[in-house]
């Protein structure tokens, strides 16, 4: 009995604190390291007034929203206005949970094995589609309760937008689904070390598809018209302030991080090194596997998900922002076309190949 | 019980994207905008009022106020008009350090209007790349006037200061530079696919309309007009110098655009050249200590980086004027606005807004 407790009780809420806490912190420090690279790009020094090098300053920007004056508007539905930004975390932070961060072993504490993740779910992938999708609820209700009219507009954007991308967002999935035969997150990373690729290689159309949706479903420049500061002042959360702000801005931040590691997951091999077969290699984990196998996992997981965050800011310091009406047409024009027909390919070059 | 309605949106005085205290009242149908409303008014200082109880030297920092993204060329439309109505003659070499002024000055305002408009559009690094550009020219002017701004730079009749030493090589180095640092501008945007959309067809403006608003400058070019002051009606010593004026035909965004980058390579030409045949001599003419213009009125334009730049004076041969009137460009082809973003969205109306280049300081005066 109180095996059973610890196996299923004990063990997951320790893990949700430990993913939740490293999270959290990967967050604040994320929007440092956008700081930061715009910075470099853009010819200037970014933060460096708090801790060396501008180290605290997220530390400083987080304890600043904290104590902010938490103003509802009088206009405002106050249920709903408080409810959205809650409506917009819950889903951010629950699809960590099927998110593999490492692999190749486990954790022996007391006599359990604890996994590197939370869960690893026969359904993964179909989850994460599930409850990323729920996200824009949360931009809907808060840009509808502020009652103002630039909020109104952006939240009528951002539903469109994330509506739309979903599409595209779904079917670039599938091919990988297709060629690893499961939707588990775990069983994917399997999959590509026996196919002895990475499936960016063969779907290398998928994970464009998939990073260019999974962009606009982040609402990030070039597709951040919910939010667009220059027409819509916040877009969906100008009315917000405080704490309330600080956890749209989480979200956010957080599903970008989500949609890093799903592509790390899907396309980029998980948490396994370049070429995890060819035993020469080995000196490529930098003896931290012979610490342990799990630590090499956690530092090529992190080193993906951050190239493709990388990629993510530097979208953001190299283009302009689209237009509603272009979105849209690229969308539904281009995008959903697009990954459809690598559906139909991939569908039939997994049959031919059988 | 299900009804659509149109949806009225103030868009400024506080807006991140009205380059100013700029209000628009839009009907919006959707995100379509049906019916426009421009409010100005919000940064009025009555300068021309001020003007009339002021001597001519005192009006010189006003007009600094007016166009303060361009205020050499506002400082270089008054005293040139008064200088017309009293026939000063002004010497070869303050004409020429006039010109070079003017023409960065003219750099570092299309280098404002690049920035703010990629900025509205999301480009948000080509601000800074402008922005360390014009750093140089503003640091040239700082060493010429002492001022970075509000130069106040000109004298009638002539210069207070000749150039500090070691100013023309300065100048020279930025005028070699400025090339390179324009293609990064042309590589982030010339041929980016997002800019061409958010600004192709865009804020169309054909020339009968352009005319008819009084649409000067670049805008006005756009629509095929070619029509530049320092060409059509040669002032200070602009007939000595080699220079193209842009021309283009599809009367948009884009190519006002086009336009703005082109003329800030011909500008370097002109400053170039200006600096090659640099006279050495006297820098102010004969001017008395008083000025009192003689009875009459006058007006005169220079070609601003906005558009035509008009200053008329009513002189009953006081050392006040008795009228001072400006015409200002932003003023001007402001007007134009409502219906170059009629039916479009908006998204369109920042680019528009930022394509007509207005200075609220210079619409409202």
């Amino acid at each position: 009995m109180t095996d059973t407790l610890i196996q299923h009780l004990v063990i997951p809420l320790g893990q949700i604190l430990v993913v939740l806490g490293v999270i959290s912190l990967v967050v604040t420090y994320l929007t440092l390291l956008e700081r930061k690279i715009l910075g470099f790009m853009q010819l200037r020094l970014a933060p460096r007034r708090v801790g060396p090098h501008g180290i605290l300053q997220p530390i400083a920007d987080a304890v600043k929203l904290l104590i902010k004056e938490d103003i509802i508007p009088d206009k405002a539905d106050r249920m709903l206005f408080t409810l959205a930004p809650i409506l917009t975390i819950i889903p951010a932070f629950t699809a960590l949970a099927v998110i593999p961060f490492s692999g190749g072993g486990t954790i022996d504490l007391f006599g359990y094995s604890i996994h590197p993740w939370i869960a690893d779910v026969n359904v993964g992938v179909v989850f994460l589609l599930a409850i990323s999708s729920l996200g824009v609820y949360g931009i809907m209700l808060g840009g509808w309760s502020s009652n103002s009219k630039y909020s109104m507009l952006g939240a009528l954007r951002g539903a469109a937008q994330m509506v739309s991308y979903e599409v595209p967002f779904g079917f670039s999935i599938i091919g990988v689904m297709m060629l690893s035969g499961t939707a588990s997150m775990v069983g994917i990373v399997e999959a590509q070390r026996e196919a002895h690729v990475w499936y960016f290689v063969p779907q290398i159309v998928g994970l464009f598809l998939f990073f260019v949706s999974g962009v606009a479903e982040t609402n990030r420049l070039p597709f951040d018209l919910p939010e667009a500061e220059s027409e819509l002042v916040a877009g969906f959360h100008t009315e917000y302030s405080g704490m309330k702000f600080a956890l749209f801005f989480l979200a956010e931040y957080t599903s970008m991080i989500i949609i890093a590691s799903i592509a790390t997951t899907l396309f980029l091999g998980g948490w396994m090194r370049p070429f995890p077969n060819v035993a020469a290699l080995g000196w490529l984990n930098l003896g931290l596997d012979r610490i342990s196998p799990l630590l090499a996992g956690v530092f090529w997981f992190a080193t993906k998900t951050f190239l493709v965050l990388f990629l993510y800011l530097w979208l953001r310091g190299t283009f302009p922002r689209y237009r509603y009406d272009q979105l849209m047409r690229l969308g539904w024009f281009w995008m959903i076309p697009l990954s459809i027909a690598n559906v139909v390919a991939t569908g039939l070059a997994v049959i031919l190949a059988r | 019980m299900f009804r659509t309605e149109m949806m009225d949106i103030n868009m400024g005085p506080q807006h991140p994207a009205t380059h100013g205290v700029l209000r628009l009242k839009l009907l919006l149908d959707g995100e379509t905008v049906t019916d426009t409303d421009v409010i100005i008014g919000y940064l009025h200082r009555g300068v021309e009022k001020l003007c009339e109880t002021k001597n001519y030297h005192m009006i010189e920092p006003y007009t600094d106020r007016l166009d303060y993204v361009a205020a050499m060329y506002e400082n270089l439309g008054y005293v040139e008009t008064v200088e017309k109505l009293m026939g000063i003659k002004v010497p070869e070499r303050a004409e020429y350090i006039r010109v070079i002024t003017a023409e960065l000055q003219r750099i570092a305002s299309h280098l404002v209007w690049l920035g703010t408009h990629a900025l509205d559009i999301g480009a948000m690094t080509v601000f800074f790349y402008c922005f360390r550009e014009r750093e140089i020219i503003l640091d040239l002017f700082e060493a010429f006037c002492g001022a970075r701004l509000t130069y106040n730079a000109y004298r009638i009749g002539g210069l207070p200061w000749d150039l500090p030493p070691g100013w023309t090589d300065r100048a020279r180095h930025f005028v070699k530079i400025f090339p390179e640092r324009q293609k990064e501008y042309d590589q982030l945007l010339t041929k980016n696919r997002i800019w061409l959309g958010r600004t192709k067809g865009i804020g169309i403006l054909r020339a009968e309309d352009a005319i008819d608003f009084g649409v000067t400058g670049p805008c006005l070019r756009s629509a095929g007009v070619d029509y530049d002051l320092r060409k059509a009606h040669p002032y200070s010593v602009y007939d000595r110098f080699q220079f193209d004026v842009p021309v283009t035909y599809n009367c948009d965004t884009y190519d006002r655009y086009l336009i703005r980058m082109e003329e800030m390579r011909q500008s370097t030409r002109i400053v170039e050249q200006a600096l090659d045949h640099l006279p050495a001599g006297e820098i102010m003419g004969k001017v008395p200590k008083r000025i009192k213009p003689p009875v009459g009125e006058v007006y005169h334009t220079v070609e601003g980086p906005r558009g035509e730049l008009g200053f008329y004076i009513v002189s009953q041969g006081e050392d006040k004027p008795y009228r001072m009137r400006f015409r200002s460009p932003s003023f001007v082809n402001l007007q134009a606005l409502p219906h170059m973003i009629r039916g479009s969205l908006v998204a369109d109306v920042v680019a528009v807004i930022g394509t007509l280049d207005i200075v609220l300081g210079d619409v409202d005066r």
